[in-house]
């Protein structure tokens, strides 16, 4: 994806994945087999669960439901999107390059795709929560795996 | 009349000119804090830098100043709500104000036959404390239904039941800014034979508030919501019923004698409450609040918010597609959405354009059984508010373009 995309491109990827998210729903399948994490906020009313189905230090699948606004919504869109087919250390690396840029660190662009839309949340101090909410849960559930691994 | 610009003046959040997002701020998040006077500052600075001492039992000149002082401060707050001075708790907030006569007074009066009323407009702190005293207690927990968003009257009386011991509500919403009428309501409560505990957070800051007149058994309210620091708030209680709550907390100031066979001997209220060293320096300062108000005067404070309220309804319902919840609410908040925009959305647009609100459920995580929504932007005025600040509002919600745009200024 191009770094140099214009404001109203990032806008409506923002809004495209709010309006239309793609993995916005409970497991489609056996959702006991999904890893699951709950994550609200006293700050906001964001409440999602995030569901991670993972099989061979693999995300084979990943989606989330739950009431978010715009930019958690988006955001965990297209992590989902992101993340499955992901290998776990293909994952984590991809979380660690968001939060970089969220936090206004070094970071590569390039495994980040649509996800570099968020690269100016810092300026709204009060969205950082928003913009990590669904992964942060991601990255719970993949810490959780690697312990078990050990 | 209140000139809002001139009194600008006795503002240091305004003489220092702050910016939010390089904007001039335009604050309307009121019923959250407001700012506080030099006046406030300097009473603060003059307990720190000329009568640092502690009070209770000073054998020297300082704490007896201090001493006397704490009693002025009393009879200051007193007056301001036409209590008896003996009626008067200094807490650290309404939480803290409300607590106590949940855990003082309901966990020792109450069992499991008994009820508590509330509303699903109150606030964290006016639910939480009594789902503890159910908790601890048994008892039940009702809930009297609103009539377009208000307490009224009539509903009270069809909720109270034979087993009713208190009915505790706030005076004004914080959400929804109506004015209940308390007056009415604590007269159908006391027929029962329960007792009425009022959440003054949104209401004593705003109006003139006679305890007596109204027949409120218990009332809570907060400093910092009426220019005064924050940690510091009041607990009235008529003296019968201080009387007959304990105290929460234990420590010095607050009892007479104790010894080694566990037997404990407590100070009379309003000094049995108050454990511990108080917060001096916010007291002075909560003194300086009240003194401030009254020289502006309640009733013009009133007066003055009910026409920026007007006006900030009419220019308002000139923004295409924002949704009023309380358009005919008495006090100074007024909640609103924009279709298809969430409200922290929303919020963080208006955060952009330097304008202070507030979006979510504002602490009354029960309303949406009542507004159908899950969130809600809400702007709170004070008698600084401007015109200007209500334009600025309204001109971003009408002007501002995209609400993501923010994201990308």
């Amino acid at each position: 994806m191009p770094i140099s995309l214009s404001p109203m491109m990032m806008r409506q990827i923002i809004m495209d994945h709010y309006e239309n998210p793609q993995y916005k729903h409970a497991p489609i399948g056996d959702v006991s087999k999904y890893e699951q994490v709950h994550m609200d906020s006293a700050n906001c009313i964001d409440d999602i669960i995030v569901y991670v189905l993972v099989k061979d230090n693999k995300v084979i699948d990943a989606c989330f439901d739950g009431v978010a606004c715009t930019i958690s919504t988006a955001s965990t869109d297209i992590m989902c999107g992101l993340m499955i087919g992901k290998t776990f250390p293909e994952a984590k690396y991809i979380v660690e390059q968001y939060n970089n840029m969220i936090h206004e660190k070094e970071y590569n662009p390039d495994v980040l795709d649509e996800a570099i839309v968020f690269m100016n949340t810092a300026k709204q101090a009060a969205r950082i929560h928003c913009a990590t909410i669904g992964w942060d849960a991601l990255e719970e559930i993949l810490e959780h795996h690697h312990h078990e691994e050990k | 009349m209140i000139d809002s610009k001139k009194i600008r003046k006795d503002f240091p959040m305004y003489e220092n000119h702050i910016k939010m997002q390089k904007h001039d701020l335009v604050y309307l998040d009121n019923a959250s804090t407001t700012f506080k006077p030099y006046a406030v500052l300097r009473a603060e600075e003059e307990y720190n830098t000329r009568f640092t001492s502690n009070t209770h039992r000073g054998d020297y000149d300082l704490c007896f100043f201090n001493d006397t002082k704490l009693a002025e401060v009393r009879h200051t707050v007193a007056e301001f709500i036409n209590a008896n001075d003996d009626e008067v708790v200094f807490t650290n907030g309404t939480t803290m104000s409300i607590n106590l006569v949940a855990l003082g007074y309901a966990t020792k009066h109450l069992n499991k036959d008994d009820e508590i009323l509330l509303t699903v407009s109150e606030h964290a702190s006016n639910v939480l404390p009594w789902y503890k005293v159910s908790q601890i207690t048994g008892c039940k927990i009702k809930f009297i239904p609103l009539e377009n968003g208000r307490v009224t009257p009539e509903n009270v009386q069809k909720t109270l039941s034979k087993h009713t011991k208190i009915v505790a509500i706030a005076h004004v919403s914080n959400v929804l800014g109506y004015v209940n009428d308390i007056k009415a309501i604590a007269k159908v409560v006391h027929e029962a034979g329960a007792i009425i505990a009022v959440d003054g957070a949104q209401s004593v800051p705003h109006m003139k508030i006679d305890v007596k007149d109204l027949d409120i058994d218990f009332l809570s309210f907060s400093g910092h919501k009426m220019c005064g620091p924050t940690g510091t708030g009041v607990l009235y209680g008529k003296a019968k019923l201080l009387e007959e709550t304990d105290p929460v907390f234990g420590g010095g100031g607050m009892n007479v004698k104790f010894d080694t066979d566990v037997s404990v001997k407590y100070l009379s209220a309003p000094a049995k409450f108050e454990a511990g060293t108080l917060h001096l320096e916010g007291i002075y300062g909560l003194e300086a609040a009240v003194k401030y108000l009254d020289e502006i005067g309640m009733e013009n404070i009133e007066v003055l918010e009910k026409n920026f309220r007007k006006y900030a309804i009419s220019e308002l319902k000139k923004v295409p597609d924002l949704v009023i919840y309380n358009e005919d609410a008495e006090a100074g908040i007024i909640t609103f959405n924009k279709k298809g925009v969430f409200a922290q959305d929303l919020a963080t647009y208006l955060n952009s354009k330097g304008i202070a609100v507030r979006s979510g459920q504002h602490c009354a995580k029960m309303l949406h059984h009542y507004l159908n929504e899950i969130a809600t932007v809400r702007m709170s005025i004070y008698f600084y508010t401007t015109k200007e600040d209500i334009d600025a509002l309204v001109n971003a919600l009408k002007n501002g373009g995209h609400f993501l745009d923010a994201y990308f200024a």
